[in-house]
């Protein structure tokens, strides 16, 4: 059975048609890469599936795990074993990353039928990723993503991926504003976490890092659609050949 | 208006009841404080709106009910009824029942030597001398009513005195709890808290109701800060949601004291809360610290006056609002920085949060500066809770409530994070993330 299969998904906001008709199936320990240019629908897309209320949709289904997934809140998607590491990730003051993290993942081990983790055996875990990113302790402490760099935030999205263990991460654009060496240490954070019961959806501007991350399948989406679908050296086309071939307008 | 004075003549006659029975009326210069308040009283009235303090709340709810002073004999509530307003790790606990210090439910705890902790009647009595020279002697009754009308009636409330040097590590509690009585009930502690030199406390006055009768508590309380002196002042509200409570903080500080106030509004239907500090000394520095959240028809006022009086004091004014429901949030923050006062830094800052479409916020800045070479800043912020930060924690997993909850403790934070670590701190904490998932799971359940 697929992991997520997206059946014609059609989305607007306000008065803007974004996704015409998407489809898309992923099944578990696949990485797919959505590659587009701007204003094509890559972060709606993600966002959609992350179940954000502010996008209506207009048309289509989206079956994850067998189950609904547009029936869906954020939180019982996030349950369900979804994860999306935003582009944007905001800054929450007044909320530590630690107490954050622990009652994500106190909320989707209850809906496993799990108990609890206290703090006691929570943070030794923690510890031990935050090594893995080479992350410094201290920004435990520290309010949810609060005077983060850039690739700081890049890699606490990847953190928390790596601490709620998902059946399904979507990536989105994870790889911009990063240097090189932060993208190594993210490209190698998703890298550890390949499985085959878990599946990957890379959303991506720049084919940089698929050269980290190297995808199962790649799909082009220009102006709302999926124009073409293929393997991996897909992406070193779209590098070499940019995304006019596929009628992509100018606009930003 | 005829409401208006008939108000006046209701007092009028209370007062002149009062007087005759009234606690060490033998005193002179008690008696003419308390007689020189009610003339104060007499010919102010109540505020109304064309009182630029009192713009943004109508008081014609307190001026127009027939409060009766709570005086007789009334069977006193069970030490357990109290228990679960205590303070945990607190054991110096004074207790007022409807104005009237309540010694059987009080505890001294351990208190250094010197220090005295106990009833202002008692110390009236004892020394009157010693209370003689504060007692009134901050208050400026010119410019409020309310205080006016508190000296008027002023009989009991706490006083604690701590001498030169002596630090009060533990926290001093003044629990104020008005219960049920057959009529509306007026009550009107008195508070004085003298510092000496280089000494050092936490006092924590908390408004609490058992039963929901209608009440109106009208405080004052007289803090002198001595020299050197580090004080932390917490006033809790937390009465039941038809209550009316005014109370008024007056501070005089000298040189090089420290002295932190922080209020916490969580109960009442029409609360003000008055903070007034006088910064008479070089190198003072004063926080004020205030906190309130509103939800369904509540008032909540926060007022403050801080006076540079002295050069090279600083003031730091911070007060979070979080409104709900149909509630009225209203912050006045008033600086005054006299001719003398040069070197002065005062920072204020107002944040609120609107959590629906009804609640509002007036808040006010009013800034008069006398002096050439100052620092003063204001600013003011009125936002909602973020969507994005919402979807943020909801997209790990965190349900919507709990989601609320987290981001409207993390917006009160702000203002737990500036109260020092201790009991006291601890206590408002939980009572604020209690109140917190009150308000979400309220929210959740009504269309936003």
């Amino acid at each position: 059975m697929s992991l997520l299969d997206i059946k014609d998904l059609k989305v607007r906001v306000e008065d803007r048609e974004i996704l015409r008709g998407i489809n898309l199936e992923l099944n578990p320990g696949e990485v797919h890469s959505i590659m587009g240019p701007n204003g094509s629908g890559k972060s709606t897309l993600a966002q959609v599936l992350a179940r954000r209320e502010t996008y209506q949709i207009t048309g289509g289904t989206v079956t994850f795990d067998g189950k609904d997934l547009l029936a869906m809140k954020p939180e019982e998607a996030a349950c369900e074993g979804l994860f999306l590491a935003f582009q944007y990730p905001v800054e929450i003051p007044g909320i530590s990353n630690a107490y954050f993290l622990r009652s994500a993942l106190n909320a989707i081990r209850k809906h496993r039928g799990q108990d609890e983790m206290d703090a006691m055996d929570f943070l030794p875990m923690l510890r031990q990723k935050l090594k893995l990113l080479d992350m410094d302790d201290k920004l435990l402490n520290r309010s949810v993503n609060e005077a983060f760099s850039g690739g700081e935030k890049k890699r606490n999205e990847i953190l928390q991926m790596a601490v709620l263990e998902p059946k399904l991460c979507i990536l989105d654009e994870t790889d911009s504003g990063l240097d090189i060496d932060a993208l190594r240490i993210v490209a190698d954070g998703v890298n550890a976490m390949r499985s085959p019961d878990r599946a990957m959806l890379v959303v991506t501007h720049y084919q940089r890092l698929l050269n980290y991350i190297v995808p199962d399948r790649v799909h082009v989406l220009v102006d709302g659609r999926i124009v073409r679908s293929g393997g991996p050296e897909l992406a070193h086309e779209l590098e070499d050949k940019g995304y006019a071939a596929y009628g992509a307008s100018t606009g930003a | 208006m005829a409401s208006a004075a008939q108000a006046i003549a209701r007092y009028a006659e209370s007062f002149g009841g009062f007087e005759k029975s009234a606690a060490s009326r033998e005193l002179a210069w008690l008696n003419k404080l308390r007689r020189e308040g009610f003339a104060r009283f007499s010919e102010a009235g109540f505020p109304t709106a064309r009182n630029e303090d009192w713009r943004f709340t109508n008081v014609s709810a307190i001026a127009q009910t027939s409060f009766h002073l709570a005086r007789n004999g009334h069977a006193l509530p069970s030490a357990a009824s109290l228990a679960p307003f205590a303070i945990p790790g607190v054991d110096t606990r004074l207790v007022f029942v409807d104005g009237r210090f309540a010694p059987g439910l009080s505890s001294a705890g351990q208190l250094p030597r010197g220090v005295t902790v106990g009833s202002l009647a008692d110390e009236i009595a004892r020394n009157p001398g010693a209370v003689e020279n504060h007692l009134g002697r901050y208050l400026n009754q010119q410019r409020d009513a309310f205080a006016a009308l508190n000296t008027a009636f002023l009989e009991d409330g706490a006083y604690v005195h701590v001498p030169k040097g002596v630090v009060l590590e533990n926290p001093v509690s003044i629990l104020f709890v008005s219960t049920e009585r057959a009529e509306p009930t007026v009550t009107y502690p008195r508070n004085l808290i003298a510092m000496e030199e280089n000494a050092q406390a936490t006092i924590a006055e908390d408004y609490v109701s058992l039963g929901a009768g209608q009440a109106f508590c009208n405080s004052v309380t007289e803090l002198v800060a001595g020299d050197h002196a580090v004080v932390s002042h917490y006033m809790i509200e937390r009465e039941h949601t038809g209550a009316y409570n005014v109370s008024t903080l007056r501070i005089q500080q000298g040189r090089a004291a420290d002295v932190s106030s922080h209020s916490v509004l969580l109960g009442g239907a029409l609360v003000r809360n008055n903070v007034h500090p006088v910064l008479g000394g070089e190198g003072g520095e004063c926080l004020i610290n205030g906190l309130f959240i509103g939800d369904g028809r509540q008032h909540l006022d926060n007022y403050m006056l801080v006076e540079h009086a002295s050069p090279h004091c600083g003031s730091r004014q911070f007060y979070n609002g979080i409104l709900d429901g149909r509630a009225h949030g209203v912050f006045h923050g008033r600086i005054v920085v006299h001719k003398d006062a040069q070197k002065t830094d005062a920072k204020q800052t107002n944040r609120n949060l609107l959590l629906s479409d009804s609640a509002q916020i007036d808040t006010k800045p009013q800034l008069e500066i006398y002096a050439d070479d100052v620092k003063c800043t204001h600013g003011a912020t009125i936002g909602q809770i973020e969507e994005s930060s919402l979807f943020y924690l909801r997209s790990r997993g965190i349900d919507e409530a709990t989601a609320r909850r987290l981001l409207l403790v993390a917006f009160a934070s702000e203002c737990i994070d500036r109260m020092k670590e201790g009991p006291v701190r601890a206590h408002i904490e939980n009572l604020i993330h209690d109140h917190a998932q009150r308000l979400a799971q309220a929210s959740i359940g009504r269309a936003s």
